[in-house]
C-alpha cells in the first residue's frame, strides 16, 4: 500500500476536528495542572508535617503510576459513585492531576529560589501571608518558572492521544476511526504524527528562547 | 477481595510482561540514547544531522502515536513485528530520544580541562570518551536516568492498547470478566507504585556505589 495524497487531503477536515478537541484538552489540562499544582506546592510549605507528609506521598503515588491507569480509573469509577463525566472532562481532570504532581515541583523549586530576605522583608512591614505570596513572593518566583512549566504544557499535549482509551475524539482518535473505516492505516496515522513534529518542532525553539529571556535572569 | 485472589494469576502474569517490557525498553533506550547522545558531539555534520532528526521525530511526537505508527504502519510498508517487539521498540525509540539529551548534557558537563589533558597525554578520540570523560559523566546521568525509568515504566501501560497483555490490559480483563472496577485498577495503581519505587530505590544505590568508588559529587535528584 502507497502514500494516497488525494486520500491524506480528503480526511483532512476530519482530523481537523480532532485537533480542536486535543488543543481543548491540552489548554483546560494545563490549566488544571499549573493551578493545582501550585496549590499542591503552597499547601506543602504552609501546612502541619503530617500533613504535608500526605501532600508529599499523595504527589508521589500520582507521579509513579501511569497516566492512563489514571485515566482508566477516573472514567469507570467516578460514573459508580454517581459523578458522571463527559470522557473530555475527565481526560481534563487526570490530565491536570497528574501533571499537577510536576508543576508542583517546579513551584516548589521556584518559591525556594526566592531569597529569605524578601520573606523578612515583608515580615518586617508586617504583610499577612496572603499579601507576602501574591505580593512578594510569587511575582518573584514565577518568571524563572515561566521555561519549565512550558515545557510541561508541550508534554502534556503530546499526552493528549491517550485520552483516546477514554472515548474521547481527539486528534488519535479521529485517525483510528477514519482508519477503521477506510483500512487505511498509512495516511491518518503518519498525518497525527506530522501534525505533533508541526507544533512540537517550533515549540522547542520556543522554550529555548523562553530560557534565554526569564531563566537565567541573576 | 476474593475476587482479586482468584484473579491474582491473571495480575501476576500482567506483572511479569510490564517488567519484560520496562527491562527491555530500557535496554534499547539506554543503547540509542548513548549512540545518540555521542552522534550529536560528533565530528561529522551528517552523522549530526542524521542523530537531530531521530531526536525530534521521537520527542517530538507522541508515544502512542510512534507505537501505533510502529504496530499498524509499518506492516503496510512490509515490516510487520510482533506486538512484544513493536512494544519495546516503541518504548525504547521513545524514551532513548529523552535519554540522549541527558548523555550529551552530562558529557557536556565534564571539565573542559580533562579533554585538554587527553590532548596532552595523546589519546585517542575514543581513548578520551572511554576512560576519561563517560566514567566522569555516567554519574551525572544516574539521577536524570532513574526519574526516566520511571517514565519509562509509566510509558509501558499504553502497549495495552495495542493488546499486548501487560499490567494495564489485565486489569481490563479483570473489569470485563467481573465488572468491578475499584479493586482491579486500584490493585494495579499500587503494583506500578511499588514497581516505581524499586527504580528509585535501585538508582539512589547506585547513585551512592558510584559516589563511593570515586568521591565524586553525587547530583541531587532531578524532578
Amino acid at each position: 500500500m502507497q502514500w494516497d495524497t488525494e486520500f491524506a487531503i480528503s480526511i483532512l477536515p476530519r482530523l481537523m476536528e480532532g485537533v480542536v478537541v486535543t488543543i481543548q484538552a491540552t489548554l483546560l489540562g494545563s490549566l488544571v495542572a499549573f493551578t493545582l499544582g501550585l496549590l499542591l506546592a503552597i499547601g506543602r510549605m504552609v501546612s502541619r508535617p503530617i500533613l504535608s507528609q500526605c501532600l508529599y506521598w499523595g504527589g508521589e503515588f500520582i507521579r509513579r503510576t501511569p497516566l492512563l491507569v489514571q485515566l482508566y480509573f477516573l472514567f469507570y469509577l467516578l460514573p459508580e459513585i454517581g459523578i458522571v463525566l463527559s470522557p473530555l472532562v475527565a481526560g481534563v481532570i487526570g490530565i491536570g492531576l497528574h501533571y499537577s504532581t510536576y508543576t508542583a515541583e517546579v513551584y516548589r523549586a521556584g518559591i525556594e529560589n526566592v531569597d529569605r530576605g524578601q520573606w523578612e522583608a515583608a515580615r518586617a512591614l508586617n504583610y499577612p501571608p496572603t499579601q507576602t505570596w501574591t505580593k512578594v513572593i510569587i511575582p518573584q518566583a514565577v518568571p524563572p518558572m515561566i521555561p519549565a512549566l512550558a515545557n510541561y504544557l508541550i508534554t502534556m499535549f503530546k499526552e493528549t492521544p491517550l485520552l483516546s482509551a477514554i472515548t474521547v475524539i481527539e486528534l488519535m482518535n479521529s485517525a483510528e476511526i477514519v482508519a477503521n473505516q477506510t483500512y487505511r492505516y498509512i495516511e491518518p496515522i503518519t498525518m497525527v504524527g506530522l501534525f505533533f513534529l508541526a507544533v512540537s518542532i517550533p515549540s522547542v525553539l520556543l522554550s529555548q528562547w523562553l530560557e534565554n529571556r526569564f531563566a537565567r535572569r541573576d | 477481595m476474593d475476587t482479586l485472589i482468584e484473579f491474582s494469576p491473571v495480575l501476576i502474569k500482567g506483572t511479569l510482561t510490564t517488567i519484560l517490557l520496562t527491562l527491555g525498553g530500557s535496554a534499547v533506550a539506554l543503547v540509542m540514547a548513548f549512540i545518540t547522545g555521542l552522534t550529536r558531539l560528533s565530528r561529522h555534520w551528517y552523522l549530526r544531522v542524521i542523530a537531530t532528526i531521530y531526536l525530534e521525530i521521537f520527542r517530538g511526537t507522541s508515544a502512542l502515536v510512534q507505537l501505533f505508527w510502529i504496530f499498524f504502519v509499518l506492516p503496510f510498508l512490509g515490516v510487520t513485528l510482533e506486538p512484544m517487539t513493536a512494544g519495546i521498540m516503541a518504548i525504547g525509540l521513545n524514551m532513548g530520544s529523552y535519554g540522549s539529551e541527558v548523555v550529551r548534557g552530562a558529557v557536556l558537563s565534564v571539565d573542559r580541562g580533562q579533554r585538554e589533558a587527553c590532548v596532552a597525554l595523546n589519546y585517542t578520540r575514543f581513548q578520551t570518551m572511554r576512560y576519561v570523560i563517560l566514567p566522569q559523566a555516567i554519574p551525572v546521568m544516574l539521577p536524570t536516568f532513574g526519574n526516566q525509568g520511571i517514565e519509562l515504566l509509566k510509558l509501558t501501560s499504553v502497549v495495552s492498547l495495542i493488546t499486548i497483555s501487560d499490567l494495564t490490559f489485565s486489569a481490563q480483563l479483570v473489569r470485563t470478566a467481573t465488572g468491578l472496577t475499584l479493586e482491579p485498577f486500584l490493585a494495579i495503581l499500587i503494583i506500578y507504585f511499588i514497581l516505581s519505587s524499586c527504580i528509585v530505590q535501585l538508582v539512589k544505590l547506585l547513585e551512592k556505589r558510584v559516589a563511593r568508588g570515586r568521591g565524586a559529587p553525587v547530583g541531587k535528584g532531578a524532578v
